[in-house]
């Protein structure tokens, strides 16, 4: 039977490092993300799996650092909360552009500037949207539970890798503060040079004489050579979108009335839903697993089953966009959200819910 | 089963620490749980919070507004979360510094003079397990075989060897809690 040990979020991420067979993380500490090294550097996993655990003297530092341990074909990562993440954004879009796998945890608090240590979900339009400069697109994971933290490790690893793209777990406040059970399964070693060399024949890890130079840039100037590196990139992000949408619903298949969230809010709005049921109401979740690929054809199956669509969020409103664009004004769509800091509890969305939809 | 307890008080009261214990002995029971402290500038002398869920089915919000059981270990937390204890709910306080008692009707209400206690046992350290016995003296949520467990769990097992005197202060906490309205 697998362990069960209570963790936060943040512990979880750092457990789940060390036993899928991670290479190195490179990070500076920020609230309220500081537990994911804390743990790290206790369980001093360099002895143990050979993993480098390093404090950089920056965000920016660990995102180039993170850069160059992907340029090997390792399995790299770092984690941050808001503020640092947008000092890591030159980073991402170079790492886009020179189609790196890495894994970057963002654990979201309140904004814009240093904002507040508080949870929040304002960073959506960064890191589902962009962040960096140029058309690029991360693999975003949005975890609900500590059990998702320490399971979305490996799952990213795996689509950054299969993409040779970066992948994200956009956390929140919430998540890597809250302390949950969490099963630790099966463990994965770190794979030798001799696999790595195998399964990433791209990486910069040596050249011999029977294969040409591997060369990684983000760097093309002439616009055509540019203009293939986009397409392939967006082929890529298709191909996403095909492959490897995930989701869950709650209560869906009779629903008249639909909520969307993500992260912390589909926990909270669950609640929401049972409230709406117990008076009658037939309501439904659909949690975005991925952000990016959005599950917009899920949402557009149910559009003809519902009255309504209200997005939730810890923000002033921005994945309400991807919920609109996927309903493309077949039915109304409302927001709801709080802002720096503040938690929507289930009462106010159950308040807010009968307000948009003119119910009593 | 659904217990939705909020713990608040001063730092440095071991109130997160009181709720982890909490935590790791429902997941000895085999229960789902949920741990959210608010966390933040919060220090010793500050005021410190966590919400505890315990249920045998799957947690979906750990954000509430309203609890089943309140314990409030100064006036500030008595003050902000006594109006929040749902109508025949229970609110266990420790009436060290209280000046202005609870007045609901509704709820149970019990009184915990922890830091009396925790003196008596010889050791202010043992204050949120005298309160956790008070609480499981009124709420049988978890058995004590599981408390034990969830000691040995959330205590580094370099001070195992302080686990029976977390037992005695749990089992003291039991006996010392007075009931002053019971609905």
């Amino acid at each position: 039977m697998a362990e069960k040990i209570l963790m936060k979020g943040n512990e979880a991420i750092a457990c789940s490092a060390i036993r899928n067979g991670v290479d190195g993380y490179f990070g500076y500490p920020i609230t309220p993300q500081s537990e994911v090294m804390e743990t790290l550097m206790a369980e001093k996993p360099w002895e143990t799996t050979g993993m480098v655990v390093l404090q950089a003297e920056s965000e920016t530092a660990s995102i180039n650092m993170v850069y160059g341990g992907a340029c090997c074909g390792k399995k790299v990562m770092t984690s941050s909360s808001s503020p640092g993440i947008s000092l890591m954004c030159e980073g991402l879009s170079y790492m886009a552009g020179a189609e790196l796998p890495c894994l970057v945890v963002n654990v979201v608090r309140g904004g814009p500037g240093l904002g507040t240590i508080q949870p929040g979900q304002g960073d959506y339009y960064q890191i589902v949207k962009g962040g960096g400069h140029g058309d690029y697109r991360c693999v975003v994971l949005s975890p609900a539970s500590a059990q998702d933290m320490y399971d979305f490790v490996d799952k990213a690893f795996d689509l950054a890798f299969k993409y040779r793209c970066p992948a994200v777990i956009l956390a929140d406040g919430v998540i890597g503060q809250m302390m949950e059970k969490v099963e630790i399964h099966a463990t994965k070693p770190r794979r030798t040079n001799e696999e790595i060399e195998k399964t990433c024949p791209w990486a910069t890890v040596g050249k011999r004489a029977d294969r040409p130079r591997n060369i990684i840039t983000s760097l093309a100037l002439e616009s055509d050579v540019q203009e293939a590196t986009n397409l392939r990139l967006q082929a890529k992000y298709r191909k996403m979108e095909e492959e490897d949408v995930l989701y869950s619903t709650y209560m869906t298949e009779d629903a008249e009335y639909l909520f969307v969230a993500y992260g912390c809010m589909s926990r909270i709005v669950e609640t929401t839903v049972d409230m709406l049921r117990e008076n009658g109401i037939k309501a439904g979740l659909l949690r975005p697993i991925t952000l990016f690929p959005f599950p917009t054809k899920q949402i557009q199956a149910l559009v003809p089953q519902i009255k309504s669509a209200m997005s939730i969020e810890l923000s002033a409103g921005q994945m309400v966009d991807d919920v609109r664009l996927a309903v493309n004004g077949a039915v109304p769509v409302g927001f709801y959200g709080r802002l720096g800091g503040n938690i929507c509890t289930p009462q106010e969305i159950f308040d807010a819910f009968k307000k948009f939809n003119n119910l009593q | 089963m659904k217990e939705e307890i909020i713990i608040a008080g001063f730092g440095g009261q071991g109130v997160l620490s009181m709720g982890k214990i909490l935590a790791y002995s429902g997941i000895m029971q085999n229960l789902e749980v949920t741990w959210m402290p608010s966390y933040g500038p919060e220090m010793r002398g500050g005021t410190a919070n966590v919400t505890v869920i315990l249920s045998d089915k799957k947690i979906s919000s750990p954000i509430l507004t309203t609890y089943d059981t309140v314990i409030a270990l100064n006036q500030q937390s008595l003050d902000k979360f006594e109006s929040r204890v749902k109508p025949g709910g229970l609110l266990i306080y420790d009436p060290n510094g209280i000046t202005h008692l609870p007045t609901r009707k509704d709820i149970t209400v019990c009184s915990i003079a922890a830091v009396d206690v925790a003196a008596e046992l010889g050791s202010a350290k043992v204050y949120n397990m005298v309160v956790l016995g008070a609480l499981l003296q009124m709420k049988p949520i978890v058995e004590m075989e599981n408390v034990t467990k969830g000691l040995m769990k959330s205590i580094p097992e370099r001070y195992h060897n302080l686990i029976p005197m977390n037992e005695a202060a749990i089992e003291k906490g039991k006996q010392s809690i007075q009931i002053l309205n019971r609905i």
